[in-house]
């Protein structure tokens, strides 16, 4: 199983969770089986043709996947994938 | 680092005991304070993150701040714009700040520029500082402040806030990425409400801006190891700080190795929003609250339905009936679709979103309470408190 993260603003669709534990041999499949789970997040993570939104990055424990193997980017027992979207706020 | 005022400067004895815990540390020691004071630092707002960046900088023997805001002092910036006191309100951010900050440090060389900082000025304006720290609230600007920053070569110490988590990083440096490069696309407009719809813990920017001020100074000695390369992401309700790796992508459109904005570009455009940020009602129809108080002091047979969140209805209420925005299509069968409906929020925006979401749900009689509880506190009943 691994971790999946969610950062504050997409709590609200996962039942306030900080962190969802769902099972996957590589990121895709994980991020598949959150998003099923709960089906209000698909949107704002993926557009219409099922590709990742462009202010959204995915990380491996420490890693950006656009510089792994992205969604087939395989997965070992207890990883950690952090959902990383963009924040403007400063005021 | 090196700064492009080349020219010696001298610490006079004052500075020298005024700075003496900095120099009796190797790693600044005279030769790093001298740094500090030939280096020119551009902050880009005076709020929340701004406030304590500049207070620590000035402090700190920063030789030049320049200060960008064209903003005035409102009741609701005291709660964490530390810099501003209840004095302040209705003053120029600039001046106030101006105030402080040369109370700090008289030897600070202050330079204001009270100026929406646009594509028209951000070159202009960032060739004549070392290192530039984005303390901006809103995604327009701050990929503005980055590609200006990639264009005339400066360092962006960057952090960003939204409720109880921040981000830091230093990007546009010469061999780490770019804002673009990690977020290549802003969000859709609307998606992450500012610090005014979703809230803000008060210390957040203050952490989070004093790690600014700490790369800052960093980079102007050339001590550490910045976060170059590196996203620090901050949560302040664990007290956890994780971090990410950047990389810096030979595809960015600004700092690749072929880049293709060689110049800035229409921010707004870019980031999907036509005129002001604040929501647009784009057609839903609206009523204003004179009209409501009329008619409900007339007795007439009208729904109100309050979209906000249960912690803001307990701030102040005008009686409605509450489903929060995102509870709305769960619980749309407890509305009657045959009577008035008028839909209000704190501002409009929520509730505009609700009316535009019952019209489809097949709702014909369904108003949007122009400006919200707030235009109602405001012209109908000043006993209902703004928040």
């Amino acid at each position: 199983m691994s971790k999946i993260h969610i950062p504050t603003p997409l709590r609200q669709y996962v039942g306030k969770q900080a962190s969802v534990d769902v099972a996957g041999s590589t990121v895709g499949e994980a991020m598949n089986a959150l998003v099923s789970q709960h089906p209000e997040l698909r949107k704002h993570l993926y557009t219409e043709d099922g590709k990742l939104r462009a202010f959204v990055n995915l990380y491996l424990n420490d890693e950006d996947i656009r510089y792994l193997e992205k969604e087939a980017t395989a997965l070992k027992d207890g990883d950690n994938i952090s959902i990383v979207p963009s924040i403007a706020g400063g005021c | 680092m090196a700064t492009t005022t080349e020219l010696p400067v001298t610490l006079n004895k004052d500075e020298i005991l005024r700075y003496s815990r900095h120099l009796i540390m190797p790693e600044v020691g005279m030769e790093g304070q001298q740094k500090l004071k030939a280096a020119r630092v551009l902050c880009i707002g005076t709020g929340g993150l701004g406030s304590p960046m500049a207070l620590y900088l000035a402090a700190a023997g920063v030789g030049t701040l320049g200060l960008v805001d064209f903003d005035v002092v409102d009741y609701t910036n005291l709660q964490r714009q530390i810099i501003h006191f209840t004095s302040d309100v209705g003053r120029k951010k600039l001046d106030s700040a101006a105030d402080k900050l040369k109370a700090i440090n008289p030897y600070l060389n202050l330079r204001t520029f009270d100026t929406r900082l646009s594509s028209a000025n951000a070159l202009e304006l960032f060739r004549e500082f070392d290192i530039i720290a984005d303390g901006t609230d809103n995604f327009p600007t701050r990929y503005l402040v980055n590609d200006a920053c990639v264009l005339t070569g400066k360092p962006n110490v960057y952090g960003s806030i939204f409720r109880f988590e921040g981000q830091a990083s230093v990007f546009a440096t010469e061999e780490g990425p770019c804002y673009r490069c990690l977020y290549p696309e802003p969000p859709p407009p609307g998606l992450v409400p500012s610090c005014a719809e979703g809230g803000v813990l008060g210390i957040l920017p203050g952490l989070v801006g004093i790690m600014q001020a700490t790369e800052v100074i960093k980079l102007i000695l050339g001590v550490g190891e910045p976060l170059i390369g590196r996203l620090l992401l901050i949560d302040a309700l664990g007290m956890k700080f994780r971090e990410l790796k950047l990389r810096k992508n030979p595809d960015c459109p600004v700092c690749g190795t072929h880049p293709t904005v060689t110049k800035l570009i229409d921010y707004n455009e870019f980031c999907g929003i036509r005129g002001e940020e604040k929501p647009v009602s784009n057609g839903v129809p609206e009523i204003q609250v004179e009209d409501l108080k009329r008619r409900l002091d007339a007795k007439e047979d009208l729904f109100v339905l309050d979209v906000r969140e249960p912690h803001e209805y307990q701030i102040c209420n005008i009686g409605g009936y509450l489903i929060p925005l995102n509870d709305l299509p769960k619980r749309v069968n407890e509305l009657d679709s045959s009577r008035e409906i008028v839909v209000h929020c704190k501002m409009g925006g929520r509730s505009a979103k609700a009316v535009a979401f019952l019209q489809q749900a097949g709702f014909q009689k369904v108003h949007n309470l122009a400006g919200g509880i707030t235009a109602w506190a405001d012209r109908v009943d000043p006993k209902v408190p703004k928040y």
